[in-house]
């Protein structure tokens, strides 16, 4: 029951450990499957027969439901297992659980853990085909994939693009995969935030700090925005969230004082008047949706691509499916 | 008729009598009775033929956790005890972060005596600094060493109210012993899990700054130099700690302070892809750090070498990064891997290796040993300098495994390990 042989390897952990081509590849891959999800029947035969296990071990809905839809749009078998009422609960290690989800051979396991490592960890140790849908402070690499699709689809190109990634840098996994995948694909990044809320070292990344956001939006030609978890105020990474939107908050006034059109991102979910104010999130600069609508195009093809699927046959096997 | 040994013709080096020949050693009932060229093996004598070997005084690692009692599964004291001797150490002291703690007369007598019936290298308690190592209020010092403590420490749960630090150097002044520490200000390093940096930050980890320990290790020496107190410091990491050090020796504090072999070769690159091997406390540093802690371990600042031997069961650190323990096994791989990167590479001669893993520690520890002079115990290491082997955990005395230096080649191993003249590990030919 070994899996056919991918063009992304056996797993997808992070985007550090993609080079530009696989990304791209993800990217150019998604395009046809967009849509399927515009059809009247959302169903198509790609990945019949295959069983994927959904292990949430923190809580989630966006990246849940949207992986659940790409799934079973693509015709697999889906079981969703969430950390609380599991065995997990009951202190089963994730070694365990890896063994035993294995023992009931399936074919690939989407994981979202609490600990940085996690996706990578269960990787090494099973042969089912593993993506990470967040791993702690790690990646999040499906929700940048989605991120570069949308940026792609609104300018046109990746490379020699400005994007500056404002909020908490420290403890994203959002962040980290952003900066790797637009590193890789020829961007210039930028990271605006709280100093509080970058990570020791950061621009050794090879990414621009700005101090003031006034700067980084002047600067940038995307902006996305990170979701300020109320943790990091009890914390004391931040006094208060009213002070935080007064600083760092993205305003309609903030970005009308700079020049151009800035794309405004969000891998949600929001928390509207702290990071973002409404009419920012829900005005002209905001493809806030698009992203959502992008991030089951993109499950699909990463599902797609991992079963063995060719790049160049994604169109082909929506009629046919994979091996 | 008197029990004697005779170890003949190895390369003899005591740095604390300035020797460095090859000679013979008699031992009459556990002392050592002379020193010499040429000594006729007394009638009865057991003879130890030691031509190509290193004779050296007893090999002493002053920081080792035991886990017994409350964690056998991962070491007993009777384990830790052989893996030591087959480490070549004829000593050890355990740390008292045990479970219980060791903070009462009768615990200090459990690990002493369980470690008396492990016929292996001695095994010397270390009593808590604070009742529970909870950082409130001193142990009855007195009685811990009494009972047999030859230091205090909450190793482990660092000392964070500098007012009870104070107190702990002030009274164990009457006790001459040494007050341990481990240096890390939990509201800097708090939640941290490796070293902060560039590392840490591309794994999404929590890291500990350089400047946790640097705090705590200032203010200790700022209290030994206040109080007059003997303060040892443990497992130094950080380039600026070696510089304080330094410089605290220098203004004639009564400072004491361990190199351990992993921070003077590793550093926080080591973590790789969240490799729990590389996960200990405190953390693998950059290399800027890990080549002070060099220079202090040539220089003298960092004056005994101690493995912070903390083993645990593989299940324990085959897990998540956050959620494995820190530390990892020493006592069978130290003297290899420092004779390798220290003897072998021409950085430290022998007499100064042997200088910093027995004068050096029996002295910060008032310990017996440390010496072949007459009349002393007779705790002798025999080692071969050029033998190469590989560290294969599976071939451990110890009960756990976590090491990063699986596999690596290293030159010198010990060969005999004999405490009060009697042997209690030697390697199988």
């Amino acid at each position: 029951m070994s899996p056919a042989a991918s063009s992304l390897g056996k797993d997808l952990v992070g985007l550090e450990d993609l080079d530009a081509g696989q990304i791209r590849s993800i990217l150019d891959t998604a395009e046809p499957f967009k849509e399927i999800s515009e059809r009247k029947i959302k169903k198509v035969p790609v990945l019949r027969g295959k069983t994927i296990v959904n292990l949430f071990m923190e809580p989630s809905t966006r990246t849940r439901i949207s992986f659940e839809f790409a799934e079973k749009r693509l015709s697999a078998d889906t079981v969703n297992i969430a950390a609380s009422g599991s065995s997990v609960q009951k202190g089963e290690t994730l070694v365990d659980t890896a063994r035993n989800l294995e023992a009931m051979k399936i074919d690939m396991v989407v994981i979202r853990h609490w600990a940085s490592g996690a996706a990578g960890f269960l990787a090494d140790r099973i042969p089912s085909n593993v993506i990470n849908a967040g791993d702690g402070s790690h990646e999040h690499p499906t929700q940048a994939l989605l991120d570069l699709l949308t940026i792609r689809d609104h300018t046109g190109r990746i490379e020699g693009l400005k994007v500056c990634i404002v909020g908490d840098i420290l403890h994203s996994r959002v962040a980290r995969s952003n900066i790797f995948g637009l590193l890789k694909l020829g961007a210039e990044v930028g990271v605006c935030g709280p100093r509080t809320l970058l990570p020791a070292g950061i621009g050794e990344l090879g990414v621009t700090v700005f101090r003031r956001v006034e700067e980084a939006i002047e600067w940038a030609d995307v902006l996305n925005v990170l979701r300020l978890q109320l943790e990091r105020m009890k914390g004391g990474y931040v006094p208060t969230l009213r002070e935080y939107n007064r600083v760092y908050g993205i305003s309609t006034r903030r970005l009308e004082a700079a020049s151009g059109e800035t794309l405004v991102l969000h891998p949600g979910p929001m928390n509207r008047g702290v990071e973002i104010d409404s009419d920012v999130a829900d005005g002209p600069h905001s493809v806030i949706l698009k992203q959502v609508t992008n991030g089951v195009a993109v499950r699909m093809a990463i599902l797609y691509l991992l079963a063995g699927g060719a790049p160049e046959q994604a169109e082909a096997a929506k009629q046919e499916g994979v091996g | 008729m008197a029990r004697a040994m005779l170890i003949r013709g190895g390369r003899v080096i005591d740095p604390s009598h300035d020797v460095d020949d090859v000679l013979d050693v008699l031992v009459v009932e556990g002392k050592v009775a002379r020193v010499g060229r040429g000594i006729e093996a007394p009638e009865g004598a057991e003879v130890v033929e030691a031509g190509g070997l290193v004779v050296a005084p007893g090999f002493i690692d002053v920081h080792v956790h035991l886990r017994e009692p409350g964690g056998e599964h991962k070491e007993t004291i009777a384990s830790g005890a052989r893996a030591a001797a087959a480490g070549g150490f004829t000593a050890v002291c355990a740390m008292p972060n045990t479970d219980p703690v060791i903070d009462s007369p009768a615990t200090v007598g459990f690990v002493r005596s369980v470690g008396q019936e492990a016929e292996a290298a001695r095994v010397y308690p270390v009593g808590a600094l604070s009742v529970g190592q909870k950082g409130e209020r001193l142990t009855e010092i007195g009685e811990l060493v009494e009972a047999g403590a030859v230091g205090v420490t909450d190793d482990g749960n660092p000392v964070m109210n500098s007012g009870l630090m104070r107190l702990a150097l002030e009274y164990a002044h009457a006790f001459d012993i040494p007050v341990a520490d481990h240096c890390e200000d939990l509201g800097l390093s708090g939640g941290g899990v490796m070293n902060e940096g560039l590392v840490a930050s591309r794994l999404g980890l929590k890291g500990k700054p350089n400047a946790s320990e640097d705090v705590h290790t200032i203010r200790d020496l700022l209290l030994a130099e206040l109080t007059d107190g003997r303060i040892h410091l443990q497992h130094v990491s950080t380039w600026a700690g070696v510089d304080a050090i330094r410089r605290a020796k220098s203004r004639g504090i009564r400072v004491t302070a361990e190199a351990t072999p992993h921070h003077l070769l590793l550093t926080e690159e080591a973590v790789g892809n969240y490799r729990t091997d590389a996960k200990m406390n405190p953390p693998l540093r950059t290399a800027r750090d890990r080549d002070a802690v060099r220079e202090g371990f040539l220089d003298g600042t960092l004056d005994v070498l101690a493995t912070d031997h903390a083993p645990h069961h593989y299940d324990e650190k085959e897990q998540a990064f956050d959620d494995a323990p820190f530390g990892i096994v020493g006592l069978e791989t130290a003297l290899g891997l420092v004779h390798t990167h220290f003897v072998v590479s021409g950085e430290m001669d022998l007499r100064t290796m042997i200088e910093r893993m027995s004068t050096a520690p029996a002295r910060a520890f008032n310990l017996a040993g440390g010496s072949l002079g007459e009349g002393v115990v007779a705790d002798v290491t025999v080692f071969d300098p050029n033998e190469e082997w590989e560290v294969d955990p599976g071939s451990f005395l110890s009960r756990s495994r976590n090491t990063p230096f699986t596999g690596d080649r290293l030159v010198g191993r010990p060969w005999m390990t004999i405490v009060e003249g009697r042997i209690v590990w030697q390697r199988e030919s």
